[in-house]
């Protein structure tokens, strides 16, 4: 649940030497923090933690029907134990719940790979501009910040069958029926909405770089290529990191987009989300629920692995605020950048 | 020293980067520009796939407005839900950030793990069980039904937003002010937090979109037309031509809902950046 928590423990509290006279006279600092802290703790706990559980424990019941043994209607909800879950793998509904998850998760891997090659490039391309600067950031702002509903509408309206789209590609594609062409369609929008952001993380990233690294790298005869790949990615490996993982998450409880762009209901864009939503729609709270649980329990294994495997370090930002000092350190010698930052691998490098 | 060594070189390496800066813009403000464009035709001209419209007009944006659409009644509510989002965080999250940017405290990491893990968790795991429970307690198509869930990932973003930006302010601010016979509260009121103003406000623009933006607690926990969003509405418009989707005004609500963003954005650009990935969150 508390994915990124390990990296936290391994990190050492890299304090400015004024904490340590703070602490000295700060006897109480440990109480102090827990009373400012708590209303927050409080709400999310309420808005959080408590959902989280109630969640488990309405995924073991199911509505009350008519009791097979007396045959009364039963009042309330009845315990089915696991029944919701193995009713989700194995039951009728079994292959509505694997294709969603299939859905989940291509739209997932699909979208996040076109939008970080993209969001990268864009990165790369607003680093090298010296002019346009301010145009390119404030049109970079404009995707972010357009609600996704109205993107997905706006989507929509370009995939008409006599929209924009098929006016430009000239031929008659009907994108919001069934099949590849609705995927398509929704994993354009994604990618249209998001690759900006990825390309605004990885941009201030890319400005920690110091420019002597490249110039020493120059000097030594690095071709464009390989200062890309020797220096820049594993520099930027750490922004990178934390903007992939966030887009994978907001990826895997995509909800919005599908439901808007091409509908309910529809196999071939029924996601996770849609259809724990769709369940609670027709009050089958129970499995809604457990459907809900398991995409909980999806998006918090691919955190943690990821967090895990490729060393995304998700808080460091906030606990250590001195990353320029460390990065130089790391990177003086401009070949062994490639061996990655605070990584458990060299992904981005060799 | 870099400059002048690109300047230096050939005109393809001189246009290059703005011909690739074209490309990006282009690419962010097609598809909105697209929706303007649709939003002022005609709704006769519609379907005419002209690059600018012609003639203008306004039909599509009065449509929106036309009695019973719900559209200006939406509008308010967002204002009103993700207001009330953006207040009740910060005024929560304020303290919680600068205890975490400037205390040391054991479990200091572990706290900030638990909240950026909280912004982490899906929307529909936490609204299947908080629709029941709202249900129970008659809260369905109330605002707060809407505002309550929204805090689970509005008050993670400013929370983690602020402390980055706390965390950029030099401690010697308190100190001074505490030498000067502050108390820490007070260093914090009169010192910290006027000089904190533009990162508190980017936090409020950043929170603010997000709570504008939602779409899921508002489309599940309102029912009725009265209450619900813009966004709701939006996505629910049957439009006054009937049948087909009304396209047109849909395209105008689009751009009713977005501009404010866009001039928010484009004024406050620099700041937005700064906070956005000051936080590394979206």
């Amino acid at each position: 649940m508390s994915a990124p928590t390990p990296v936290a423990a391994e990190r050492p509290v890299n304090q400015p030497p004024t904490s340590e006279k703070v602490r000295r006279h700060d006897e109480g600092t440990g109480k102090l923090a827990a009373i400012l802290l708590s209303p927050t703790m409080l709400v999310l706990g309420l808005v959080v933690l408590f959902p989280i559980i109630s969640a488990l424990r309405e995924s073991l019941y199911q509505p009350g029907g008519v009791d097979p043994e007396t045959g009364f209607v039963t009042e309330g909800d009845t315990f089915v134990g696991l029944d919701n879950y193995t009713a989700i793998f194995t039951g009728d509904t079994a292959d509505r719940f694997w294709n969603a998850f299939y859905n989940t998760t291509f739209f997932t891997v699909t979208c996040v790979v076109l939008e970080t090659i993209l969001g990268v490039a864009m990165a790369l391309v607003m680093h090298k501009a010296f002019r346009g600067r301010a145009v390119v950031r404030a049109s970079i702002l404009v995707p972010w910040a357009i609600p996704t509903v109205v993107s997905a509408l706006l989507w929509k309206w370009i995939f008409q069958a006599d929209g924009a789209a098929n006016a430009i590609i000239g031929r008659q594609v009907l994108w919001s029926t069934e099949g590849w062409q609705s995927v398509a369609s929704v994993i354009i929008a994604d990618t249209w909405k998001t690759a900006p952001f990825i390309g605004l993380l990885v941009l201030a990233g890319l400005q920690t770089i110091p420019n002597e690294v490249y110039e020493a790298a120059k000097v030594d005869g690095a071709s464009v290529f390989q200062q890309f790949r020797m220096i820049t990615l594993p520099l930027v490996k750490p922004a990178l990191l934390v903007a992939v993982l966030f887009r994978m998450l907001d990826t895997l409880r995509i909800f919005d987009l599908p439901f808007v762009l091409v509908g309910p209901h529809k196999d071939s864009v029924e996601t996770l989300s849609m259809l724990a939503y769709d369940e609670a729609f027709n009050t089958r709270y129970g499995p809604a629920a457990a459907y809900a649980t398991v995409l909980f329990i999806y998006v918090a294994v691919v955190a943690f692995a990821f967090v895990k495997l490729l060393g995304a370090d998700v808080i460091g930002d906030a606990a250590v605020r001195k990353p320029k000092k460390k990065k130089k350190g790391d990177s003086a010698p401009p070949g062994v950048g490639a061996a990655g930052l605070g990584g458990l691998t060299a992904g981005g490098g060799v | 020293m870099a400059t002048t060594i690109r300047a230096e070189a050939g005109p393809l390496r001189r246009y290059a980067p703005l011909l690739g800066v074209a490309l990006i813009v282009l690419y962010c403000l097609l598809p909105f520009y697209w929706m303007m464009v649709s939003a002022f035709r005609r709704p006769s001209d519609q379907f005419d796939n002209s690059i600018i419209p012609r003639p203008f007009s306004f039909d599509n944006i009065k449509d929106v407005f036309k009695e019973g659409t719900g559209f200006g009644r939406g509008l308010a509510n967002s204002l009103l839900v993700a207001g009330t989002v953006t207040i009740l965080t910060l005024v929560i999250g304020l303290v919680a950030a600068y205890t975490l940017a400037r205390l040391d405290f054991r479990g200091k990491n572990l706290v900030l793990a638990i909240i950026i893990t909280t912004s982490m968790f899906p929307g529909i795991s936490l609204i299947v069980p908080l629709l029941k429970l709202f249900i129970d307690i008659k809260w369905i198509n109330t605002y707060q039904a809407m505002i309550v869930p929204s805090l689970s990932f509005a008050l993670p973003l400013a929370v983690w937003t602020l402390t980055s930006f706390f965390r950029q302010m030099p401690r010697e601010l308190e100190q001074a002010a505490m030498v000067d016979g502050c108390t820490p509260a007070q260093a914090f009121r009169k010192v910290i937090l006027p000089l904190a103003a533009p990162g508190v406000f980017t936090t409020a623009i950043i929170t603010f979109i997000a709570a504008w933006n939602e779409f899921l607690i508002a489309l599940t926990m309102v029912q009725v037309k009265e209450k619900q969003t813009a966004n709701v509405i939006i996505s629910q418009f049957t439009g006054a031509a009937g049948r087909d989707q009304p396209f047109g005004s849909q395209m105008a609500a689009g751009v009713i809902v977005t501009i404010p963003l866009v001039i928010a954005v484009l004024l406050f650009q620099r700041r937005i950046v700064a906070g956005l990935t000051a936080g590394g969150v979206k």
